[in-house]
């Protein structure tokens, strides 16, 4: 097969659930060797539906599955002296070192950042924590409630009645992951251009505050606090087979322009209720009423199709099935089949952008739980297959 | 001097409001050289000229805020002081450059020339018809990396729609996803969610792009639907639909499987706590931290099935415990038990809370227009070359006779004709705003 971007590039995995694993899928997806280490019990996302089925065996996750795919998998139980030695042995050789565990978890079985820089100098390891390596909160306990709660974007999310809420599914620890791929790529760069390794804190929490929400700025400027009453409504509308959306409160002119164009009534520009966002936003309900019947009678297909022709910033409303089954998808091969020899063929989503010179590609199935131990341990370091019996019998793999 | 990991690459930014901006940052916080352009035709997200009102109060919306004023007073260059500019654009070079003038072109081709990438986020077509698309750019670069950065993709069924970050919500189906359990979408606030994960792999993409580069020789031209990065997030989701035809929806603040496992009012005003229980170690730690009242004992909280069924009823018995209580005090108590518990911090809390603080996460600027302030800071902590923000966010042309004169060598009669044809300049012209 052609190069990918990042064929060469080698990652030993440490990592478990969310964050990491979804850091070092990118790195794998375009082309890296990313070593996933498991502990002998396997990644606890194995254990975290949805299962094919609704079966909780283990090589059936399909959150295990869409994370790990494109990775080599082997099992190794870093608590043992002799798990460490291999683990070292396999560091000579990397890249990247990412891993999740607790702060001080990696110093406390003799694998700190500085005994493996020691190894290899250029060496990169990012350490991904709910709330980073330092700081009074460090070893505080983690949900995906607790990032979105403490990173902030929680408080300005959901109605003013009613309690806030987050985002939909695993939203924030997939955005902490992607932004540790950022980072360990940032890193990576300073070993290859600069001749630099480093130890990299991710904190799941500043993450947050960073990426997500821009407006924590207002507050510093304006002494304002942004309440979940700040936040316009989406724009969603019924129509006659679902949802479509507009822009909330049509906010710009030339969107309420071309909407009212759209809906050939002319006489809206008029009206006293609608003349800026602040007024459509008001009186929200009496526009609602007006625009209905005109949106009762089309699909969301046809008015989102006529309003971009229109210059409307408008979309259907998509759920799950209305997604993996569009055309627009079909027309970019967004979702690929993936055989897997415990799930047969399976649709998975695909790229998260598309390099033209170097495409992302599945060139292996997710791991089985340590299927490449021969390949790493007898191939790459050595041992003999009566080693791998021992190992396996003295609980190290 | 220990160099940051990007020294020696430029980035040219031609990218507005936040998904491309925001990816050119983070590049520029790894140190490399951005060159972010603006035009003076054309306001972006460097706020209005006259912000609209769209408060009850009267006040400017939150979008256009500015500092120091009470209400916000925009001063008279509104445009170096809007909160949604100079919030996420640090460690970058501002200049402008009229795209639509055959001077401007020139200027910008001679600029992608000596870069390494260029990142555009405007619709599908809008770089290529404007005659500075990636095959210009090659032509005057073999080996140049262009990001481009449209909602749906520069091929398919949508990708001629537009729209802002908000727009990719619904089509991945995230929108669908979020929200109060058992709600339809019609109910739900905007999100731009999809522009905070948009630039947080766009970057990732350009040093990979990068990285090939320098083994091979080869640039490219990469395709970055934002809808698509958004959709990576979601994989589990749309596997649970193509495995087993599930079609999932919102849950709110639940767990599907266990609980409490929510949201819940603290003392207070409008202050809340998430508690989030998810085995049985948990509630133990949970019952006897708030000192094991007898509902605990309940039969029907026995179990994490029996706790996920009776739910309705436990959340309530939760709720009267939390409302009595601090939401930081509620998070001392239950953590110390190693529940997963946490307050509801908001935009003004992470100022003053002191794990951010020591944590040192923001970090105080001087802007010559907006005074000075702390700035959220750093995504990531970098142990050996330490990242910070270098360059406060760029006023509108401030770095044009650096750029212009000192990089592509224009002498400064070039440089003052270019301003006369207002090709380049430091204020907007009238009705740019429009």
């Amino acid at each position: 097969m052609a190069d990918q971007a990042l064929t060469g590039v080698k990652v030993l995995d440490l990592s478990r659930d969310i964050s990491g694993p979804y850091c070092t899928k990118l790195f794998a997806d375009y082309g890296a060797e990313v070593i996933k280490i498991e502990p002998p019990e396997g990644d606890p996302s194995r254990r975290a539906g949805p299962f094919l089925n609704d079966d909780p065996h283990p090589e059936r996750s399909g959150l295990f599955m869409h994370l790990n795919t494109n990775k080599l998998g082997v099992t190794l139980n870093l608590e043992t002296a002799t798990g460490a030695e291999l683990f070292k042995e396999l560091v000579k050789d990397a890249d990247a070192v990412v891993e999740s565990f607790p702060p001080g978890a990696m110093a406390d079985v003799g694998l700190s950042y500085e005994t493996l820089e020691a190894i290899n100098p250029r060496l990169v390891m990012v350490s991904i924590t709910p709330f980073g390596q330092t700081g009074p909160y460090k070893d505080f306990a983690f949900a995906e409630l607790t990032a979105w709660a403490m990173g902030s974007r929680m408080s300005i999310t959901g109605s003013m009645e009613r309690e806030p809420h987050p985002l939909g599914g695993n939203a924030a620890q997939y955005l902490a992951g992607t932004q540790a791929a950022t980072a360990t790529m940032g890193a990576f760069m300073g070993a290859f251009l600069q001749g630099i390794g480093q130890h990299v804190d991710v904190s799941i929490q500043e993450t947050l505050l960073a990426a997500v929400d821009a407006r924590l700025l207002f507050t510093e400027y304006t002494k304002d606090v942004a309440t979940r009453g700040d936040n316009p409504a989406a724009g969603f509308q019924f129509c006659q087979d679902g949802f479509v959306q507009f822009p909330a409160n049509f906010v710009q002119p030339r969107q309420w322009n071309r909407m009212v164009r759209l809906l050939d009534m002319p006489e809206l520009l008029e009206d006293p209720r609608f003349l800026t966002p602040g007024d459509r936003g008001v009186h929200r309900d009496d526009l609602d009423a007006i625009i209905l019947p005109w949106l009762l009678d089309r699909t969301k297909y046809e008015i989102s199709d006529a309003a971009q022709a229109e210059g409307v910033f408008a979309a259907p409303v998509f759920d799950v099935a209305d997604v993996v089954e569009s055309e627009h998808f079909a027309s970019r091969g967004y979702f690929v089949d993936v055989e897997h020899p415990e799930t047969g063929t399976v649709k998975f989503g695909g790229a998260p952008f598309q390099m033209r010179e170097t495409p992302w590609a599945v060139r292996r199935p997710p791991p089985l739980l340590g299927q490449h131990n021969a390949e790493i341990y007898c191939d790459r370091l050595g041992r003999t297959k009566e080693d791998l019996v021992k190992l396996r019998q003295a609980g190290v793999i | 001097m220990t160099k940051l990991p990007l020294e020696g690459i430029r980035i040219l930014d031609a990218t507005d409001v936040w998904a491309g901006p925001y990816t050119c940052t983070l590049l520029g916080d790894l140190g490399a050289e951005v060159i972010k352009v603006d035009s003076i035709q054309r306001f972006g997200s460097r706020g209005q000229l006259n912000p609209p009102d769209t408060r009850p109060d009267g006040t400017p919306p939150v979008m256009w805020a500015y500092p120091d004023g009470v209400p916000r007073t925009p001063g008279t260059q509104p445009w170096n002081r809007a909160a949604l500019y100079n919030g996420i654009n640090r460690n970058k070079l501002g200049i402008t450059l009229n795209l639509r003038d055959p001077k401007g072109k020139d200027i910008f081709k001679r600029l992608a020339a000596i870069s390494d990438v260029m990142i555009e986020n405007y619709a599908t077509g809008v770089f290529a018809r404007l005659g500075i698309g990636y095959e210009d750019l090659k032509a005057v670069k073999e080996d140049i990396i262009v990001i481009s950065m449209p909602l749906f993709g520069n091929y398919g069924t949508y990708s001629h729609y537009k729209g802002l970050g908000s727009t990719a919500d619904p089509i991945s189906g995230h929108a669908t996803l979020r929200g109060y359990l058992g709600d339809d979408p019609s109910a739900l606030q905007g999100t731009v969610h999809s522009d905070a994960v948009a630039s947080s792999t766009a970057p990732f993409a350009a040093m990979a792009a990068i990285f090939y580069r320098n083994r091979t020789g080869k640039g490219q031209f990469i395709d970055f639907g934002q809808c698509e990065a958004y959709m990576g997030h979601l994989g589990e989701v749309y596997l649970d639909y193509t495995m087993n035809g599930r079609v999932q929806s919102t849950r709110g603040n639940r767990h599907e499987s266990a609980a409490p496992h929510g949201c819940y009012r603290a003392k207070g005003d409008d202050s809340w706590v998430i508690i989030a229980v998810t085995n049985d170690d948990e509630w133990a730690g949970f019952c006897e931290a708030i000192g094991s009242p007898p509902w605990t004992q309940d039969p029907r909280f026995a179990t994490s099935l029996d706790r996920h069924a009776n739910q309705d009823e436990l959340d309530k018995l939760v709720e009267q415990w939390t409302t009595q209580h601090d939401h930081y005090e509620i998070m001392r108590l239950l953590q110390s038990a190693r529940v997963p518990v946490g307050p509801v911090l908001d935009h003004g809390e992470v100022y003053t809370d002191p794990h951010i603080k020591e944590r040192g996460f923001f970090e105080e600027v001087t802007h010559k227009e907006a005074g000075t302030h702390l700035y959220p800071g750093m995504n990531w902590k970098f142990s050996k070359t330490p990242l910070s923000i270098r360059i406060p966010a760029n006023c509108l042309g401030e770095h044009n006779e650096y750029v212009l004169g000192n990089l592509l060598g224009l002498s400064e009669d070039e440089i003052a004709q270019l301003e006369a044809e207002q090709i380049i300049g430091k204020e907007y012209l009238p009705g740019s705003d429009q």
